[in-house]
């Protein structure tokens, strides 16, 4: 705790408030029919992408997965983008032609997020591959699931990271499940952090409900990485409170978690738990902790006003953004 | 200008001139800086370690670490085998291909595959694939199928030159062709300008890689039987010199397509699906197509040899044309 600063302290709550009410938001207008489509709640998890990438530099680079709305907006993302990407409009992030599970922000390191599991991986040990090239200093994280890190795609890149002694941060939020099955039952190892030593690279379990220590564990992998050390695993404990992706109604939580466990779980709300040594630190009141959650749900509802008012793109802009040094359709 | 000069050595000088010109252009594959393909040879004494790497056997590994450093601004060279692009295909398509479109034009990829075709040879099923028509099938790639020593070097530095994503399908069976190529920028061959390989009237024979020397054979014993064929190599299917071919074919209003990939949903399916569209009212005959038949690459010659274009083949296609 000591290293860090007020103002990253109280910027991490915002953050965290600000992604959940997003995806409280997101939830409710989805429900309504506002925007269709797959959208991966990352309610439950904030303190890992925030605390992680409180640890980053605007030019260190982060990639991350389908559970895509956390990261972005944790490294800095401009929440009316985000939230015009999932309307689909022309001020979303992409220009409506991404949506929720590829939001991406280059002007602030975010090279995007990914629907195919696990397939980020090899793309962000390749930014870290540029930073040796060029002898400079920046990191790239990339975000990861549980289920994720079964992909051979992961296991290539973990290698690969190690023998060339990258500056990555693999950061496996483990929250348990993919989809409906418990890591339990798809990993071998009894930590998927146990891995790292198969690469000969540090690996560190973090309660993923403490948003400080990921930031405090993210920033020592970090230093890491800059100083030429090479890659580390995070694997970051933690749990989704909601279903696997919006609009995936079959699944019911019984099924595969019982209600006890999601309740365990929120006894360790990280919200609660930075709100809570926040406040007994000294550093804010209670009354300043909710003013916080009130302004970052005001920032969300102005988003969505801003999302809905924006036009969707017209037929014309279909062929756009195919290339860079454009040719003729076929 | 250098005459003589074999294709593979062409490739090297592509890599040697444009690693030279621009400090961020750097090559990775299995076994490159000893050169086991040949065309990698003398890289790593002039340019060092970190800019030839030599990877572990990991494609989709690999493949996706240059697409992740073309997008901070380097331009990775990656060496493969067509065949090795299977394991591979999710960094390609799903990333690749798609990044830019689906990130609303923030993504700038200039990466390239070199991937040889190594057909013909007893290389069997798993070692001889002609796969461009698959990418060509997925929007996102540009597409070179060089043919020549000359091309295969113009077409790379412009490649590398490039900012999305190129695929050079190197032919395989073309590794010993020898030819004239210039040196620097006057080597530059630029993306959707076919090569009018032979100038003819009765018939244009559209020819892809490797198929290219067969039909400019053809053409030779054609015209000691009075044909004359015009022989047209697009040299890059993404883009595709439509023009060419179109113009080519109101000349002649006859059209044979030579072609070593698979012949169904091929490059040459293609075309002729362009040609029966829009240069429909100019064609005299219909169009064939001299394409490898829809079977795996048999590992025994006698065998093999039957599933490719050849000139004979093409020769046969293009009398049938001229039948009345
Ligand atoms: C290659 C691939 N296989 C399957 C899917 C379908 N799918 C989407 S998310 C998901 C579960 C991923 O689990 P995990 O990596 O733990 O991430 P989480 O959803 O728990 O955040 C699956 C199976 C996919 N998108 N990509
Ligand atoms: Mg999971």
């Amino acid at each position: 705790m000591e290293n860090i600063s007020k103002e990253k302290l109280v910027q991490m709550l915002e953050r965290m408030w600000l992604i959940r009410h997003f995806e409280v938001r997101v939830m409710e207008v989805h429900a309504a029919g506002e925007f269709t489509g797959a959208a991966h709640p990352y309610i439950g998890e904030e303190a890992v992408a925030v605390g992680a990438c409180a640890a980053l530099e605007d030019t260190d680079y982060i990639a991350g997965n389908h559970r895509s709305h956390g990261h972005p907006l944790a490294k800095g993302g401009d929440v009316k983008r985000a939230m015009a990407e999932l309307y689909g409009r022309v001020d979303g992030y992409c220009k409506g032609k991404g949506g929720s599970m590829h939001l991406a922000d280059f002007s602030i390191g975010i090279l995007g997020e990914s629907g195919i599991v696990a397939s980020s991986v090899p793309v962000a040990i390749g930014a870290a591959l540029a930073a040796k090239i060029k002898g400079e200093d920046f990191v790239s994280m990339v975000f990861f699931g549980d289920g994720a890190s079964n992909q051979g795609a992961c296991h290539e890149s973990m290698n690969l990271a190690a023998l060339w002694n990258l500056p990555v941060i693999f950061l496996c939020e483990n929250n348990q499940f993919a989809v409906t099955t418990s890591y339990k039952d798809s990993v071998s190892v009894e930590h998927i952090s146990d891995r790292a030593s198969a690469y000969n690279m540090p690996g560190v379990l973090v309660d993923g409900q403490d948003a400080v220590a990921m930031y405090e564990a993210t920033r020592e992998a970090v230093n890491r990485g800059r100083a030429g050390e090479g890659p580390t695993l995070i694997e970051a404990l933690t749990y989704r409170y909601e279903e696997h992706s919006l609009g995936l109604g079959r699944v019911r939580r019984g099924e595969y978690r019982t209600e006890e466990q999601i309740n365990e779980w929120r006894e360790r709300d990280p919200i609660d738990v930075l709100e809570h040594t926040l406040t007994t630190q000294g550093i804010l009141t209670r009354e300043e902790c909710d003013a916080i959650s009130k302004a970052k749900e005001a920032e969300v509802e102005e988003a969505v006003e801003f999302a809905r008012n924006s036009p969707y793109p017209e037929p014309e802009e279909l062929f756009d953004d195919m290339w860079a040094d454009p040719i003729p359709a076929p | 200008m250098a005459s003589n000069t074999i294709y593979v050595e062409a490739i090297n000088q592509a890599i040697m001139e444009e690693m030279e010109r621009d400090e961020n252009v750097f090559i990775m594959g299995e076994d490159i800086r000893r050169s086991v393909y040949g065309a990698t040879a003398g890289l790593l004494n002039q340019f060092g370690e970190k800019r030839v790497l030599d990877t572990p056997l990991s494609e989709n590994g690999f493949f996706g670490a240059a697409i992740g450093a073309s997008l901070v601004g380097m331009r990775p060279i990656v060496e493969t085998l067509t065949s090795f692009m299977w394991v591979a295909m999710d960094q390609l398509v799903s990333q690749a291909a798609k990044m830019r479109y689906m990130f609303g034009g923030q993504a700038t990829l200039p990466v390239v595959y070199r991937a040889t075709m190594f057909y013909g040879g007893g290389s069997a099923a798993h070692h001889s694939d002609r796969s461009y028509p698959m990418f060509m099938n997925m929007p996102g790639f540009k597409i070179l199928v060089p043919a020549t020593p000359r091309d295969a070097k113009g077409l790379l530095k412009t490649a590398i030159r490039d900012d999305d994503p190129c695929i050079v399908f190197e032919d395989g069976t073309l590794g010993g062709a020898t030819g004239d190529v210039e040196a620097g920028e006057a080597a530059l061959v630029p993306f959707g300008v076919a090569d009018i390989a032979r100038v003819g009237t009765d018939v244009t024979i559209v020819a892809i890689a490797g198929a290219v020397p067969m039909a400019l054979r053809a053409a030779e014993e054609l015209e000691a039987e009075g044909i004359s064929a015009e022989v047209i190599d697009p040299r890059t299917l993404v883009p595709l010199d439509k023009a060419a071919i179109l113009e080519s074919v109101a000349k002649t209003g006859r059209l044979v397509i030579a072609d070593p990939a698979h012949k169904v949903c091929s490059a040459a399916s293609e075309i002729a699906s362009i040609v029966s569209q829009e240069g429909f009212w100019d064609l005299q005959a219909p169009i064939m197509k001299v394409a490898a038949e829809q079977v795996h690459i048999p590992y025994t010659p006698v065998l093999e040899r039957l599933v490719y274009p050849s000139s004979d083949k093409i020769g046969d296609a293009v009398r049938a044309t001229l039948e009345d």
